[in-house]
């Protein structure tokens, strides 16, 4: 009850934020925190909380991102009908991908190359249909309004990441508290002893990777809204699967918190060093990579560990 | 309760089980003995679902369900434990059990409950908050036991539930596993533990090389030729009887 009620807190301090800070830069920064922590924590369903890596995770982000801009674009539906819709395709992909992998029982690092392959060949198809735009990408049209899912200031965006990123936490919190939840961890722990006990391992993973997907699409669909912009790289490149497994392993695995908190050290520092070291590109991606190893060396628990207490 | 009729598997060229043929009879504890290697925990792996058999059948209470995954026959109403025990490492020993007891209960609190009434049944309740990994080698033996038993099974597979115990941890266990043979479930055993045997199983099976060589009383079959030349050795009977004439 205590994360919560700690969720309650964040969604009142984070929706009460407009009425006391006007900085665009600010409400900005806020926003892609939210955003982080969404991609983060549906990382961590399935890694985390199921104990499945993926290193494709950008494969259902593309899909949602897509799914948005070609809905609207091509299908002529508005955005609040193709968010959804979004969504659902990123579940759908997820079971798919879950129910080839998972079928023939690929594990560890057979699963994560398995998805980055996923991820690579979908990159490749939007790269060459014409459909998707190809290589230029696609464009969606400015039309700022709530009706049209655009906003003239970061508010707009600050809420919907704020409605997004707080459905994945009440999800994560679920799973602590639910059969299915149990179910899950005793399969990431050991399946053969999760199947002596009546737990369907197969379809406990599928599910997972179904709501996984769902919630990364999610998080294309609003970087479609926002940036308005989509390519084959950015939809499907690694750099988005990397940024969601960073921020749920940095923060803490298998914790409902852990991805907000490693969004918020992994932005923080983006701040930080792009100011400072503003002259040396790759410079921040350096530091990424120390602060990943120090974390798993002195702190396989990620930060969220350091609340919880020893175990 | 359970019957099996010419089970075989063989890994590579190895014949692990060949032709094996048993039943367990409902509400008596059933043990399964042999030597190292004889294909014992292999037999298991066979009745449970979790290896598939080159030939041969499996009914549960009638039922075939030779085929099936292992946590479909969980479902029927037999589970096993492991000999290596396979403990939710993470988890805590109450976190451990609820997941047995999730099975039938949906709730999690109600399962949790659950949890540490089963705790209570196996001698776990000081341990129930700690992890898992933290346990003695007779905690996890007991923790492998309480998981099984909150599915609420009607047969129980036990893997050598006692084996790695020092005698005195045994001496505890075996009020514990009549009980549960008392609550009414059916109990089948692979024990090295002679000690046990003697003293808990109503009815024993001996399987050498993958082959069940004999079947009969604790008294009977640890008397038996066949069964003492599998453990000791060809030609050791004649020997034994020999001496015993001189002696
Ligand atoms: N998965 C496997 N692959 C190959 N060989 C196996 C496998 N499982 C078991 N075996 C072999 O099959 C034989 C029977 O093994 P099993 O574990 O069933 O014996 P056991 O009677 O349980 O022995 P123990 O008393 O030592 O537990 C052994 O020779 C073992 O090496
Ligand atoms: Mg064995």
């Amino acid at each position: 009850m205590r994360s919560l009620a700690s969720i309650a807190v964040l969604v009142l301090a984070v929706g009460l934020l407009p009425l006391f800070v006007s900085s665009g830069v600010t409400l900005g920064f806020v926003t892609m925190v939210l955003y982080a922590t969404l991609l983060g924590q549906a990382w961590n369903i399935l890694g985390g909380f199921g104990g499945q890596f993926s290193f494709g995770h950008a494969v259902f982000f593309g899909t949602g991102a897509y799914a948005m801009a070609v809905l609207q674009m091509r299908f002529g539906l508005n955005a609040w009908a193709a968010l959804p819709c979004a969504i659902a395709l990123g579940g759908v992909a997820g079971t798919l991908l879950g129910a080839l992998s998972f079928r023939y029982g690929l594990r560890g690092s057979y699963f994560a190359l398995v998805t980055l392959a996923f991820a690579e060949v979908f990159r490749i198809l939007a790269n060459t249909f014409d459909f998707t735009g190809a290589g230029v990408g696609l464009q969606l049209p400015l039309q700022e309004g709530a009706a049209q899912l655009q906003f003239a200031t970061e508010t707009g965006y600050l809420y919907l990441a704020l409605a997004l990123a707080t459905v994945s936490l009440l999800f994560a919190w679920w799973l602590k508290h639910s059969r299915y939840g149990a179910w899950l961890a005793a399969v990431r722990d050991n399946e053969d002893s999760a199947a002596a006990l009546g737990v369907n391992a197969f379809r406990v993973k599928l599910v997972a990777i179904t709501v996984s997907g769902a919630l990364m699409a999610a998080g294309g669909a609003f970087y479609v809204q926002k940036f308005h912009y989509i390519d084959p790289h950015l939809a499907y490149g690694a750099p988005i699967s990397v940024e969601a497994l960073l921020s749920a392993i940095i923060g803490g695995m298998g914790t409902v918190f852990g991805p907000l908190l490693g969004a918020v050290v992994l932005h923080g520092l983006g701040e930080l060093t792009r100011n400072s070291l503003s002259s040396t590109p790759g410079a921040s991606l350096v530091i990424y990579g120390a602060l990943l190893v120090l974390i798993i060396m002195f702190m396989p628990r990620g930060i969220a560990g350091l609340f919880e207490g020893k175990r | 309760m359970l019957a099996a009729r010419d089970l075989a598997i063989s890994f590579g060229g190895l014949k692990a089980v060949s032709g094996a043929s048993l039943t367990v009879p409902a509400g008596k504890i059933t043990a399964l003995i042999g030597p190292n290697g004889a294909g014992k925990s292999t037999l298991f792996g066979l009745v449970s679902g979790f290896l598939k058999p080159d030939r041969g059948s499996v009914a549960l209470e009638g039922r075939e369900i030779v085929g099936m995954k292992p946590h479909a026959v969980c479902r029927l109403g037999m589970t096993r434990t492991f000999q290596i025990v396979q403990p939710f490492a993470q988890q805590t020993v109450r976190e451990n059990i609820a997941v047995g007891a999730h099975l039938h209960i949906g709730g999690r609190k109600a399962a949790l409950a659950a949890a540490e009434a089963v705790a209570q049944r196996v001698g776990l309740t000081a341990q129930l908050d700690k992890p898992a990994a933290d346990l003695t080698v007779a905690g996890r033996k007991r923790l492998e036991l309480a998981r099984a038993l909150a599915t609420q099974p009607r047969l129980i597979l036990l893997d050598e539930v006692l084996a790695g115990l020092n005698p005195q941890e045994v001496g505890e266990m075996i009020p514990v596993l009549r009980g549960i043979r008392d609550s009414g479930v059916t109990v089948f055993m692979i024990e090295h533990v002679m000690q046990a045997v003697m003293n808990l199983a109503e009815y024993v099976w001996v399987l050498a090389q993958g082959e069940l060589i004999a079947q009969g009383l604790p008294g009977e079959v640890t008397s038996d030729e066949k069964v003492i030349e599998a453990y000791l050795g060809h030609g050791t009977a004649a020997r034994l009887k020999a001496e015993a004439a001189h002696g």
